[in-house]
């Protein structure tokens, strides 16, 4: 467990590469029960007008805050996780689409023993969520 | 496109869902979540009756309220149209395996922004005593005729 008065504003406190492949959306699709076939079926993607397969914005979300569950060793430390969706994720049918995620100490409450987290995760150079903020109790 | 009356509108309460164990490890496997995370002699160590559910979870019971914005022809959500705008999640304290849950989704607000539409629902999370534990907040925007 992480102490608050050892970290500051712009600390790096964890980063990961994420590798997506076509199995890992079918899993996603069978945990989340989102199966909006966008997300494994080449043809109905291309006739929505969308480039291809895309990753569910939610499976993005939550892989983005696994380095944080695992800095802080317990997920029932997170109080509050916001995230807005600002590019898709175009997953190849053969290959893996890499996701990058840096997680940084943005805000500090060293009275209630809370931080904020800010997450980039990145696709391909660009950002692929926007305020990806995380409050987390310490 | 979306009908604007339909701000404010709460719809009925979920049937109640069981958090399973094994749900919970299917969930955090899918989301990247490591071993550990899911490891029971490490979450009681951490102080839990047992398993803490992925921070993002939640979205399984907001599906159960969305599914009725989707039937309801007073909304006129035509869900081909929608594109996932935000999300957050709020918790008073963590889902854990075991847990009996509610849902119920209510309509935050809508507002047209150049030929769309942006909605956003609120998904209230309650126990069987009937306590708040969690808020899902999703925006939706869907997206106009021309756009």
């Amino acid at each position: 467990m992480p102490e608050i008065t050892e970290l500051a504003v712009g600390d790096i406190v964890a980063e990961k590469e994420f590798n997506l492949d076509r199995d890992a959306l079918v899993r996603y699709a069978g945990a989340s029960g989102d199966f909006n076939p966008i997300h494994y079926r080449d043809e109905v993607a291309v006739s929505v007008g969308l480039p291809g397969v895309l990753a569910h914005g939610m499976l993005t979300m939550g892989l983005s805050i696994e380095p944080v569950v695992s800095w802080l060793g317990d997920a029932g430390k997170i109080l509050d996780y916001g995230v807005r969706f600002t590019k898709p994720v175009a997953v190849p049918a053969n290959g893996q689409a890499v996701i990058m995620v840096v997680a940084k100490v943005a805000e500090l409450d060293l009275e209630e023993k809370k931080a904020r987290i800010d997450l980039q995760t990145s696709f391909e150079g660009n950002n692929v969520l926007g305020k990806a903020q995380v409050w987390v109790q310490l | 496109m979306v009908n604007p009356n339909i701000q404010g509108k709460r719809y009925p309460r979920s049937v109640s869902y069981l958090v399973g164990r094994e749900k919970i490890r299917e969930f955090a496997r899918a989301t990247f979540e490591s071993e550990e995370s899911i490891d029971l002699t490490k979450a009681q160590a951490a102080g839990h009756s047992d398993l803490v559910a992925p921070p993002t979870f939640p979205i399984v019971l907001q599906e159960f309220g969305l599914k009725l914005v989707i039937a309801d022809p007073e909304a006129g959500l035509d869900f081909s149209r929608v594109v996932h705008g935000e999300q957050k999640f709020v918790f008073q304290r963590p889902i854990i395996a075991g847990d009996l849950l509610t849902s119920e989704l209510s309509v935050a607000s809508v507002k047209s922004l150049g030929g769309n539409h942006m909605v956003v629902f609120d998904t209230e999370i309650f126990d069987e005593s009937q306590t708040l534990v969690c808020t899902a907040i999703s925006t939706l925007v869907v997206r106009g005729e021309d756009a």
